[in-house]
């Protein structure tokens, strides 16, 4: 009796199924970067005036690059257990394209740190002066930023995996990739605040974006695929 | 398909002498066209009328910044070479390029602090191409700093030629998004650094000077490359024959 | 697994590690009702020929033939008939031995709760199937670990020291495994030290030499 094969989409929902389900039993880990966030935005303040008015000049500067910092934190340790224990080896033998499964270890990532990022925003924007009105691009912006910042990380942590001190490498590789989001997505949030159209920004997030969803699982897999051969 | 032949082109004992024989030739050439532009540039080419002689230092700025971008695109390509067909001596061109490309970046924001202070009053300012230079400057350390964390040197190959490719991508948007964003606070001109009017005179030195860069180029990247070639075969028979 | 035209081969292999020439010119082929059993001292590229074999290491030159087919430009496909078990045994911890398998094994074939269950218990776990893989002794994980394998239902087991961490129990289980599947015409490669079927019919050496 020969086995039914099971479909790259169905081994990728299992990937991204086995991730939540191990998440859902560390889940302090998970929360870990989301107070990060938290403290990052107080420290603003703190350093600088608890006036609001200004404060909010460079808001949704302060959000964002919180937002950015706290997520490289979650991301030096995405690969790191699975190759450890030799599961990404077996990905690799698997059969089924290396990419696709990467990207849904890459999603349950972001629905796990990225998403409560987004969520969370609009309550530590209030923080440092953003009026509701600027909550919608604010989320919208960071939706697009994490998700990439994501695939951008799932990238330099595939290529640091095992290195001593991998973290702070990665951030180095990281950060400055993510310059663009970070400038795109700050003004995006400013423009709405001063009453300009925020759709020239946003439509920049939302091609790189795309772009780092169709290239990264290439660039993932060649990474991975590094990493295991030793 | 074999590329065996392929691989006997880039054979290293082979590379190496080639190497070897032409550096000398890259280096007294570029050391007589950077000297001729530096001459030219500061004697011969006139004051410019806004600026008066601080702009000057253009005629290094300008092609540093150049060949900065120039290096990174030929380290990618290399990369990208010895990622694909597996090329030992691409991935070794690549290791060599790094340093120099580092060195241009720096040298070209050196150079515009310098101009930058006597005209405005402060080391640095957020220009564009400054701006854009030093995140050039933060990929390179990123790349060298990788290759250094593996002590695997085929690891270390392989993982900074993937993150090579992946910066390379990404130059064009970087540039794209500080230009975008430096001209949010001064519509009228996308950077500071100017070429003050395009004038004939101006160019001469210019293109001198780019084109002793890249002899300079050519001169450094052989010595580093044949430097990188004996410490990658130092246990090869053809380097025991030889010594 | 489809067994027809079966045949492995593997065509002047030759694989550096760093600097050293591990792999000289290695030749050989496996068929159908085949058990290869790879041997030779410590560090001379028993591992090294199984991971080359799996495409998780570059060979410098030689081919790898499957079905008539050289395996380059077909990686997926051959890896799909492929079944592996390296050093390491792929196990999350924090799942239940079911889980592990549903997340695992589950990505090359379908899995019904019959199968993992007829699985388990013939490598001898069942009554652990519910406890997190992390409470499992390391012989129990290695028995997971070939449940693994088993439902994977690849043509050509490559198996790397599979008998490690396990009693003699779980060793005589390896053997039944491998006969069991190459009389129904699969194939295996194993490098080992120990005894491993070394009187049966299916089998045939390998000595690599430094």
């Amino acid at each position: 009796m020969t086995a039914v094969r099971t479909s790259t989409l169905a081994a990728a929902k299992l990937v991204f199924q086995r991730d939540m389900t191990l998440a859902w039993r560390r889940w302090d880990e998970v929360a870990q970067p989301l107070i990060f966030y938290v403290v990052v935005t107080t420290m603003f303040p703190l350093a600088t005036t608890p006036d609001l008015s200004a404060l909010r000049e460079i808001g949704g500067g302060v959000v964002w690059v919180a937002a950015l910092l706290a997520s490289l934190l979650a991301l030096e340790a995405l690969f790191r257990a699975d190759v450890e224990d030799g599961t990404t080896e077996q990905w690799v033998l698997s059969g089924q394209p290396l990419g696709y499964l990467l990207l849904a270890k890459v999603a349950a990532h972001w629905v796990l740190t990225g998403l409560p990022l987004v969520i969370m925003s609009p309550i530590v924007g209030t923080g440092l002066g953003l009026p509701t009105g600027a909550w919608g691009v604010l989320m919208f912006s960071l939706l697009l930023g994490t998700g990439t910042l994501s695939i951008l990380g799932g990238i330099g942590a595939a290529l640091t995996v095992g290195v001593r001190r991998g973290s702070v490498l990665l951030s180095l590789l990281v950060l400055p990739l993510a310059m663009p989001l970070l400038i795109f997505g700050s003004r995006a949030v400013s423009m709405q605040m001063d009453g300009d159209s925020p759709a020239g920004p946003l439509q920049l997030l939302a091609a790189i974006f795309f772009m780092a969803l169709s290239l990264g699982p290439i660039a993932m897999s060649a990474a991975i695929r590094i990493s295991v051969e030793n | 398909m074999s590329w065996t032949w392929f691989h006997k082109l880039a054979s290293p004992p082979h590379a190496y002498r080639i190497l070897g024989s032409m550096a000398p030739w890259f280096g007294w050439a570029s050391l007589a066209l950077i000297l001729l532009a530096t001459w030219w540039g500061l004697v011969k080419a006139p004051a410019d009328y806004q600026q008066g002689d601080g702009f000057r230092i253009l005629y290094v700025h300008a092609p540093s910044a150049w060949m900065s971008m120039f290096t990174y695109v030929v380290m990618a390509v290399a990369a990208g070479v010895g990622l694909v067909w597996r090329i030992k001596l691409a991935h070794a061109a690549a290791a060599a390029c790094a340093p120099i490309g580092a060195s241009f970046t720096f040298l070209a924001l050196a150079t515009g602090s310098i101009w930058g202070k006597p005209m405005w009053g402060t080391w640095w300012v957020w220009d564009a191409r400054l701006t854009s230079e030093l995140l050039l400057l933060f990929l390179y350390l990123g790349y060298m700093a990788l290759r250094a964390s593996f002590d695997d040197p085929q690891r270390a190959d392989r993982a900074s030629a993937v993150l090579a490719l992946v910066g390379v991508i990404n130059v064009p948007i970087i540039h794209y998004s500080v230009n975008w964003w430096s001209t949010l606070h001064q519509p009228a001109s996308v950077t500071k650094f100017d070429k003050p009017s395009i004038d004939l005179a101006m160019l001469i030195p210019l293109f001198l000077m780019i084109v002793g860069f890249q002899l300079y180029f050519g001169w450094a990247v052989s010595r580093r490359l044949r430097g990188e070639i004996l410490r990658r075969e130092r246990n090869a028979n053809w380097l025991k024959e030889a010594a | 697994m489809t067994v027809d035209g079966a045949v492995f081969e593997a065509r002047e292999i030759n694989a550096w590690r760093g600097d050293r020439h591990i792999l000289r010119d290695v030749s050989f082929s496996v068929r159908p009702g085949e058990f290869l059993k790879v041997t030779g001292p410590n560090g001379v590229g028993k591992t090294t020929l199984l991971r080359v074999i799996c495409g998780l290491l570059p060979a410098e030159t030689g081919e790898l033939w499957w079905r008539g087919k050289s395996v380059r430009g077909r990686r997926d496909e051959f890896n799909f008939e492929l079944g592996h078990l390296g050093h390491l045994n792929s196990l999350k911890g924090d799942l239940t031995a079911r889980e592990n398998l549903k997340f695992l094994a589950g990505l090359r074939t379908t899995l019904t709760a019959q199968a993992i269950d007829a699985t388990l218990d013939r490598v001898g776990i069942l009554s652990r199937g519910d406890l997190p893989a992390r409470s499992l002794s390391a012989g129990q994980k290695r028995r997971l670990a070939l449940a693994r394998l088993l439902l994977a239902d690849a043509a050509l087991w490559i198996l790397d020291e599979p008998v490690t961490n396990l009693d003699t129990a779980g060793i005589r289980l390896v053997e039944e495994l491998i006969v069991d599947h190459v009389e129904h015409g699969g194939l295996a490669i194993a490098a080992a030290h120990q005894r491993l079927l070394d009187d049966a019919p299916c089998l045939r050496r390998l000595e690599l030499e430094p």
